[in-house]
Parts: structure tokens; sequence; C-alpha cells
């Protein structure tokens, strides 16, 4: 029997429909679960004083400090790197053997498990390098951890760059290097802050390669060479060893306050950015 | 063809390499200074190669090479010596589609003389509007230069390219890929003005697949058919009475 094509239709809709319905409920479920748990923990003074007795009172300002300059270390080096990578393969190299290999090669070690980077940063900076659990480390750590997603959202960004472009800047007496910078990286800008954002927010989310590494001192850093615990590590120390589950759940909605925010000022930066160019 | 002047491009034995094919098939002629060259041809006969030869656009291009010589005031731009960057600006270029760069009018017009390192504003300004000016556009668009070039419609935009061309200071070829292809009889007519009048000051290349253009405006004219020059002359000679048959049969219209 043929089902009439007006079945199929609202049974496609029913269908997919509700898949998007499911998702959005999960999603608004993890997060007002959380929020409404945390949310009355969270005060001004939380927020603005250090942990006392392991975490168990007190505020969480030394990880909320830590949760910031982190991630902005782990970008600070990842973003040229990975930015500069990307620009090299596509803008300076031909398609070549090499280049896929390169390329196959980023896409593996971005699905390598975030908990194996902790132990290379683990054996090669804290022990090899003698640097010790310190900010430093975990922001090496982070940076070779997010650097395959920036190299391949930035590559991404760069090759949808029309090459009718880049063809009237060489034509207008542009170099390689000219084009690069004026037609090519302000046009692959959306995408590249995408990568950004992602690379950012995998940071702050991280926990298992940033305890290898940056270890879990409660204290306020003073320099790039001081351990640092994160929100993360925090709440899963929390709640790992059962220090506070009331301390646990404001840290998780403090967390999931800052990934929205930082996620919010990414779209309007954005926005603003696409909006100027278009005008 | 007797000339007065030596030639301002001296083209001889142009083969040009896609890979294996052979896209131009020895091409040698004698541009003058100071005239519009029009070059007709079916497509695929080698006009949008020969002329990306010219400015070494063709060099972007993977697997492609060139052979023979192209002397620019007799200077060979296939010299190992020969500065890419510098003849570009010499040699400009317009698009069979028209590329309004990503930026606002303005910047679009200041893009070459940016390059060259002018900054002041002021003789920037003059540059926009002189260009403009000569590419008929000023009119259209003085009052909303910040504007972004792509919000122009297409003939607005390949004039706008045309004055993106003219504005560098270096300028003194100029080659035009089918410029006319997609545009508006007006625009089209506008686009025919202004090179009328710019081949006082520049030596103009114009391919296109329009023969009443090239009849309307080339003083003299080639004839490209599958990688070879077939015929090279006055453009009233090439219209009236070519030498050679196919010439004849392609500008009455009977192939092409
Ligand atoms: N990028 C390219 N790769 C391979 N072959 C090309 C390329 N561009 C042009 N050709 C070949 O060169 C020949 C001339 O093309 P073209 O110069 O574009 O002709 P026209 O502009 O007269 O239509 C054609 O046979 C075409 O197939
Ligand atoms: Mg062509």
């Amino acid at each position: 029997m043929r089902i009439s094509p007006k079945i199929t239709q609202a049974l496609a809709v029913l269908l997919l429909g509700s898949a998007t319905f499911f998702t959005v409920m999960v999603l608004v479920f993890v997060i007002v679960f959380v929020l409404g748990k945390g949310l009355p923990g969270v005060t001004w003074e939380f927020l603005s004083t250090n942990p006392r007795d392991m975490g168990r009172a007190g505020g969480i300002l030394p990880t909320l400090v830590g949760t910031i300059l982190l991630p902005l270390l782990a970008i600070a080096i990842a973003l040229p790197l990975g930015v500069g990578t990307s620009v090299y393969l596509t803008e300076y190299t031909r398609e070549t053997r090499m280049t896929r290999a390169l390329r196959f090669g980023t896409d593996c070690l971005a699905g390598i498990p975030s908990i194996i980077f902790g132990l290379f940063g683990f054996i090669f900076f804290v022990v090899g390098l003698n640097m010790g659990w310190c900010l430093l480390s975990g922001g090496l750590t982070l940076a070779i951890m997010i650097l395959p997603t920036i190299i391949r959202t930035s590559e991404e960004a760069i090759r949808a760059v029309p090459n009718s472009w880049r063809e009237v800047s060489f034509s207008l007496g542009a170099t390689r290097w000219e084009t690069v910078l004026k037609v090519v990286l302000p046009n692959a800008l959306p995408g590249i802050v995408t990568g950004v954002m992602l690379g950012i927010g995998r940071s702050i989310g991280e926990t298992a390669a940033v305890i290898f590494t940056a270890g879990s001192a409660l204290r306020m850093p003073i320099s790039a060479f001081d351990s640092v615990r994160t929100m993360s590590v925090h709440f899963y120390i929390l709640a790992r060893e059962g220090i506070s589950t009331e301390k646990a759940y404001a840290t998780a909605a403090v967390l999931i306050i800052s990934v929205l925010m930082v996620n919010l000022i990414a779209y309007g930066m954005m926005h603003r950015f696409i909006a100027r160019r278009a005008r | 063809m007797i000339q007065a002047s030596p030639a301002k491009i001296t083209i001889r034995a142009l083969r040009v390499f896609h890979g294996q094919e052979e896209s131009l098939r020895g091409i040698s002629l004698d541009i003058p200074a100071n005239q519009v060259l029009g070059i007709i041809g079916p497509s695929g006969a080698g006009k949008t190669t020969f002329l990306r030869a010219l400015n070494r656009l063709n060099d972007l291009v993977p697997d492609m090479h060139a052979e023979g010589q192209i002397l620019l005031d007799g200077k060979d731009i296939y010299h190992p010596a020969c500065d890419v960057v510098a003849l570009r600006k010499r040699v400009g270029m317009l698009f069979a589609l028209p590329v309004a760069l990503p930026m606002s009018i303005y910047e679009n017009v200041v893009y070459g003389p940016r390059l060259s390192g002018v900054r002041k504003k002021t003789h920037l300004d003059e540059v926009v509007e002189r260009s403009l000016k000569a590419a008929f556009l000023w009119d259209e668009v003085k009052d909303r230069l910040r504007m972004s070039g792509l919000r122009l419609s297409g003939g607005q935009q390949q004039r706008l390219c045309l004055a993106r061309v003219l504005a560098m200071e270096e300028l003194e070829v100029i080659l035009l890929d089918e410029p006319c292809s997609g545009l508006d009889p007006i625009s089209t007519s506008k686009i025919e003005d202004a090179l009328t009048i710019l081949k006082e000051r520049y030596t103009i290349i114009l391919v296109t697949n329009n023969t009443k253009q090239a009849a309307r405006v080339a003083d003299e004219t080639a004839f490209f058919l599958m990688g070879d020059m077939v015929e090279y002359g006055l453009t009233e000679k090439i219209f009236t009475v070519p030498d050679d048959k196919r010439t004849n049969d392609y500008v009455t219209g009977r192939f092409g």
C-alpha cells in the first residue's frame, strides 16, 4: 500500500518536530535543574570571597579567576598557532599528500579523549620540563587540546572566502600576505571566532586535562607558575569527595552562566562585525 | 601595419599550457599604445588565457605555464627579475563578472593606492573622486561612499571595478575580459564611453563576446580561434573585408 504524500508529510513534521522538542526539553531540563539547585547559593559573597575549609564554606573567588585565566592563556597560545597553520595550509601550499596527511592528523587529534592530553601535559610539562602543576602547564596543555578545533574551523572559514576576491586583490598588485591580511582574514573572522568560542567553551568545561596539569590549589594564583583550580575542577572535587553538595551546585550554576555569557558575547560581537561590514 | 611609435606590448611566440593541453599556440602580436585592441572569438578560443598572461595572473593557477616572450615597454615580463607585484599595478584588469570586494565603495577604490603606500586622506579623497568620475559612477554614489560595494547593482559594480583599476597611479595598460557580458545597456554604454576617453592615456585590450562592441569601440581587432590568432588588423577591415574565411564566418555570425 502506498502512503499518500499528505500523510508522509504530516508524519515527517510530527517525527522531526518531536525530535526537536525532545532535544530542547532535555537541554532546558539540565539547565533549569542545575540553576534551580545552585542559584540559591550564588551570592555576591560566594563570588567574591576565598573558600574556607576545603570549600565547605566561603566562596569561589580563586577558582573564578582560574577559570578566566586558564582558557585565556590557552587561546592566546592556540590562536596564533592555529590560524597561522590554517593560513599556511590554505594559502601558501598546494593540496598535496603532505597537506592531506596533516589534515588527517589534526582530525585524529581532535578526537582524542582529553585525559590523554592531560597525561601528556603531566609527563611533558609538569614532570619533563619540571614546570610543576601550574597555570602555564595547564594553558599549554589546553592549547594543544583545542588547536585541532581552531585549525579546522579557521581552515573552513578561509576556504569559504571566494577565490575571485583573492584574484581581484592580486590583480591590483597585492602580495599574498597583503591579500591574506586585507581580504582573507577579515572575511574568515566570523568562522575563526566560532572556533575560538568552541575552544574557550571546551577549556572552561575541561576537568581531566586541567587537574593533571594545573593542579587544584585553592590559593589565588599570583604568577604563571602557580597552581590554580578552575570551577570545573572545584565542582568535581566538591562532588567527588562529598565535601559539599550545596557548594558544588552553586559552582555548577556559575559555570553554566559563564559559558552562556561567553557565547552571548561572542554572538553579539560577531553580529556587530557582520553588520558593520555589510552596511 | 605601419606604426609611428614602438609597440607598448610586444608578444612573440606566446604559448600557454594548461597541464598537457596547449591553450595558446604561438601568438605573436605588437600592441600599440593609446588605442583599443579588441579581441573576439568563440568561447574556449583562449582569450581569457591571453589576457591573464599579460598580467601574469595565470601564475596563480597550478599546472599552468607560459613559453615565448611578452615585452612591456621592451622589458620581458616573464624574466625572473621582473617584479610581478609592480607589473600588476601597471597592467590592471577587469573581470567578466564584476567583483566588488566586501568593503565600502571608498575602500574598494583606494585598495590599490593603499597598497602602494598612499596614506594622506586628502590625496585618497582626490583619487576616489577622479576615478569614479572617469568610470562614470561618481554621480550615482557620491553621497554613499561608505556603503558596501556589494550593495551596488551589477552594472554599478563593474564600473566600481573600473574605477578601482583607474585609481592605481602606476596604471598603463587596462585589460578587460568581456566586461559587459552580464550588464544592462546603460552601464554597457557608459563603460564603452569611458574606454574611448581612457585610450588617450592608456593602452586598452578589450576581450568581448559581442562583435558589435568590438566594431564600436576597438581601433584594431584580433580574431582568436582554438588557441590561434587567425587574423589581426584594423577593426574596419576585420569587419568588412577580412583575409581569412573563418574570420568572415565569425563576424557575420555564421558560427561561434
Ligand atoms: N583553469 C584551467 N584549467 C584547465 N584548462 C583551462 C583552464 N582555464 C582555461 N582552460 C582551457 O584553456 C582554453 C582556453 O580557455 P579560455 O582562455 O578561458 O577561453 P575564452 O576566454 O576564449 O573562452 C580552453 O580550452 C580551456 O579548456
Ligand atoms: Mg573567457
